[in-house]
């Protein structure tokens, strides 16, 4: 690689990491505009000389796709923004998404040898850059694609993951379909992540590049319902099959008073905003009732989302209820970061015993307990412990439940023969191959609940699994036993 | 983009309209008990509906005018189309011989029992069937039950039609009468369910009801279907429709159903304006 930048290391150390431009908290809650606007060109090429350009660059193990970061940022460099995003594409088709929803700071950026004593390379924002300059500049362009192989690939499952593995498939030649069981495509991306940190039409322009690889994608298709899997096979014509149905059933707490009208899964009250549109009701005709005040139970970033969903509702007091404390939260610092400023009130080490309702049925009220930390569980987090005597009620009228979702149990009560594990979680090695032959699945469905960025790894390594198996199969050989990655 | 043409419409009574929809996926596949999310348009809300019927390509749906939605639906004809419907949803009805079988439909919710009257009928049993609405036009599909019927009752609440009263009245006669019944099945509104199941209850007569709850997908992802079925949470549209109607808490149920009553009238009253708008404005 050509080095075209001639400042020496510890200049390009003096420069401080670029920050982007966001819309103001007060402004924010009054809209579902999307908060980061992200770099520019000039901020980007700042940004991008502060990369050292090391000879082993780990920020590359960082990432589950292993995006080759140092040659987009290379290209960041000599302002060709298109190129870098095409090279971006070359490992992850997705770019205008991983660049917003990415938890960088846990992955890439925190292995950037920057971040040892400085604060690491903004690499998520550079990618986001990049994407968004080759779509406002209409720069996109289709990829090869290998010349066109005979076998049928079905695909169930329009998120993250199954929207990866049809493009890479796609590329390598073969005929993709993709069953979604939703009106839309995108899957958590489009009911469960807000406009204000996704909006819809980056969606929307990601899932067009999938269609122009030739992808087909076909909604309002329950698989398990509308057609079974052995029917895929039997009578369809497909070769093999992704399943990618992500963990899309809620969990409940099991405490008293959940029956009450104002208790929600976060599920549906996110996807009553974010699919169906609630928050333009009565324009569009889901409904939604947000009170004034709103708690939201756990620490997630689908925590984070219901009750910043919940503020820009109009929730004059919109709070946060996660049972360990801030270093244990499961969500984004940069989503904690920007609840805070949005007026959400974290009320750590609480736990919820039992949802207090009036006389017609609606929330009044939440108790809770107070907590403190013991010793660490088998998550190696330190274990919750109630502080007796410790109870007190907080006036609300809405409940949001954000503890979890489990993996849609359709796909495996309609596929004999396919093996899941603790919670309905489907068994895959390390090739993404499930019990039956012919049969991938990956995500959230087969991880239970995690990112986007490891659904879409799945993805990928789902799409590789899948050709060497139609390979092995054209060849009359018999799929491989059990390997190891 | 696919969409789902209505390839006929039939009105049953003035707020009440039968259409057949082509949608051959579903055809094929529906068995009865199922039902199918419709969305109407882009901006539209997704509601649950019941296959009343089916044959190689169609499914037929049967709507009443209630909120904005149905209201809408219920003005769509021959040539529209759905933008969206997906289905066969829920677990189907599970079929058996029992011997007997009280088949108790209350207004629009004679619509999901028939198909499984007549599933009860082609399987052996002996359908006894009771259909019940608050007046004579809210009575429907009563020459297609009578088909699958050894004996049919109507009741109306006012007594236009039929006999005066409730279909638990006739009920009652019917389990005083000679018949043994073995199993029930009611379906029709929340309190005519639960009058039902408090009835069979201390004759413990095995019971089943079609709860039709607040759903957004349809498909186990929202949990705003769950219901309490004998202390425990199901969700409506993946464990269910049909549940053991002496397990469900039907209070709860009643109660929860009103979560959007305001909403609904809101966006009702906006449609009605809207359509008086229309009307004016085609007036001019």
């Amino acid at each position: 690689m050509t080095r075209i930048n001639p400042m020496k290391p510890s200049e390009r150390m003096k420069i401080p990491r670029q920050e982007p431009l966001e819309q103001g908290a007060s402004e924010r809650i009054e809209n579902f505009l999307e908060v980061s606007y992200g770099f520019d060109a000039d901020r980007s090429i700042v940004e991008a000389q502060r990369c050292l350009e090391c000879t082993k660059p780990i920020c590359i193990d960082g990432c589950p796709v292993e995006i080759d970061i140092p040659g987009f940022i290379e290209l960041v460099l000599q302002k060709d923004f298109a190129g870098a995003a095409r090279k971006i594409r070359e490992a992850n088709y997705l770019p205008a998404i991983c660049g917003r929803v990415c938890p960088q700071e846990t992955q890439c950026e925190e292995l950037c040898v920057l971040g040892k004593k400085l604060t690491p390379v903004a690499i998520g924002k550079l990618e986001r850059f990049v994407a968004d300059f080759e779509t406002e500049h209409n720069l996109f362009e289709l990829p090869l694609i290998a010349e066109r192989r005979p076998e049928k690939v079905a695909i169930v499952g329009s998120g993250p993951a199954g929207l990866t593995c049809a493009a890479e498939l796609a590329r390598m030649g073969y005929a993709v379909t993709i069953f979604e069981a939703l009106h839309d495509v995108g899957g958590v991306l489009r009911y469960g992540i807000p406009e204000f940190r996704l909006p819809k039409r980056i969606l929307d322009l990601e899932a067009d590049r999938v269609r122009a690889l030739g992808v087909e994608i076909h909604t309002n298709f329950v698989v398990g319902r509308t057609a079974a899997i052995d029917e895929f096979f039997d009578e369809w014509g497909f070769a093999a099959v992704f399943l990618a149905t992500g963990a899309g059933s809620p969990m409940f707490m099991g405490i008293p008073g959940e029956q009450l009208i104002g208790v929600y899964s976060a599920n549906e009250f996110l996807t009553r905003v974010n699919l169906m549109g609630a928050w333009r009701f009565p324009h569009h005709d889901t409904p939604i009732r947000v009170g004034r005040n709103v708690a939201v139970i756990g620490g997630g970033n689908t925590a984070m989302d219901a009750v910043r969903t919940a503020r820009r509702l109009g929730a004059e007091r919109a709070m946060l209820i996660y049972r360990r404390s801030r270093q244990e939260m499961p969500a984004r610092i940069e989503e904690i970061h920007h609840a805070e400023e949005e007026g959400i009130e974290l009320l750590l080490l609480t736990n919820p015993v039992q949802i207090l309702g009036d006389e017609r049925g609606q929330v009044r009220a939440l108790e809770c307990m107070r907590m403190e930390l013991g010793e660490p569980d088998e998550s190696g987090r330190r274990r919750p412990v109630v502080i007796e005597g410790s109870e007190f009620v907080l006036e609300v009228e809405t409940v949001i439940e954000a503890i979890g979702q489990l993996p849609n149990p359709i796909i495996q009560a309609t596929t004999p023969g396919l093996e899941t594990g603790r919670r309905g979680i489907v068994k895959t090695d390390g090739t993404q191959r499930t019990s039956r032959p012919g049969i991938f699945a990956g995500g959230d469905l087969a991880r239970g609940g995690a990112t986007a960025i490891l659904a879409m790894r799945d993805g990928k390594k789902a799409a590789a699994g899948i050709h060497r198996y139609l390979q092995d199969s054209r060849l009359g050989e018999r799929p491989q036993e059990q390997t190891t990655s | 983009m696919h969409m789902f043409p209505i390839l006929s419409s039939r009105r049953l009574a003035p707020s009440i309209v039968e259409f057949r929809i082509d949608a051959p996926l579903i055809a094929r596949k529906r068995k009865p008990g199922n039902f199918i999310m419709v969305r109407i348009d882009e901006t539209g809300e997704r509601i649950p509906l019941t296959i009343a019927d089916s044959d190689e390509t169609t499914i037929t749906v049967i709507v009443q005018a209630v909120g904005k939605t149905t209201h809408a639906l219920c003005a769509m004809e021959a040539g529209d189309t759905l933008r969206d419907v997906v289905g066969p949803l829920g677990t189907p009805t599970p079929i058996r011989t029992y011997g007997d079988v009280a088949c108790i439909g209350g207004g629009v919710g004679t619509a999901e029992l028939y198909p499984i009257a007549q599933a009860l009928h082609e399987a052996g049993n002996r359908v006894h069937t009771i259909i019940g609405g608050r007046t004579r036009e809210l009575v429907i599909l009563e020459d297609e039950m009578r088909q699958h019927s050894a004996t049919l009752q109507v009741t109306t609440d006012d007594g236009s039609y039929g006999q005066r009263g409730l279909v638990t009245d006739a009920l009652r006669s019917l389990m005083e009468g000679e018949t043994h019944l073995e199993a029930v099945y009611a379906i029709g509104p929340m309190s005519m369910m639960k009058a039902v199941a408090d009835m069979t209850r201390e004759s413990a007569i095995h019971t089943v009801v079609s709860l039709n709850t607040i759903m957004v997908d349809g498909t186990g992802m929202c949990g705003g279907c769950r219901v309490t079925v004998g202390g425990q949470m199901k969700f409506a549209c993946v464990d269910g429709p049909e549940f053991d109607a002496h397990s469900v808490d039907f209070d709860e149920l009643i109660m929860r159903s009103r979560t959007y009553a305001e909403q609904e009238r809101e966006a009702h009253e906006r449609h009605l304006c809207k359509l008086a708008e229309a009307g004016r404005e085609a007036e001019r």
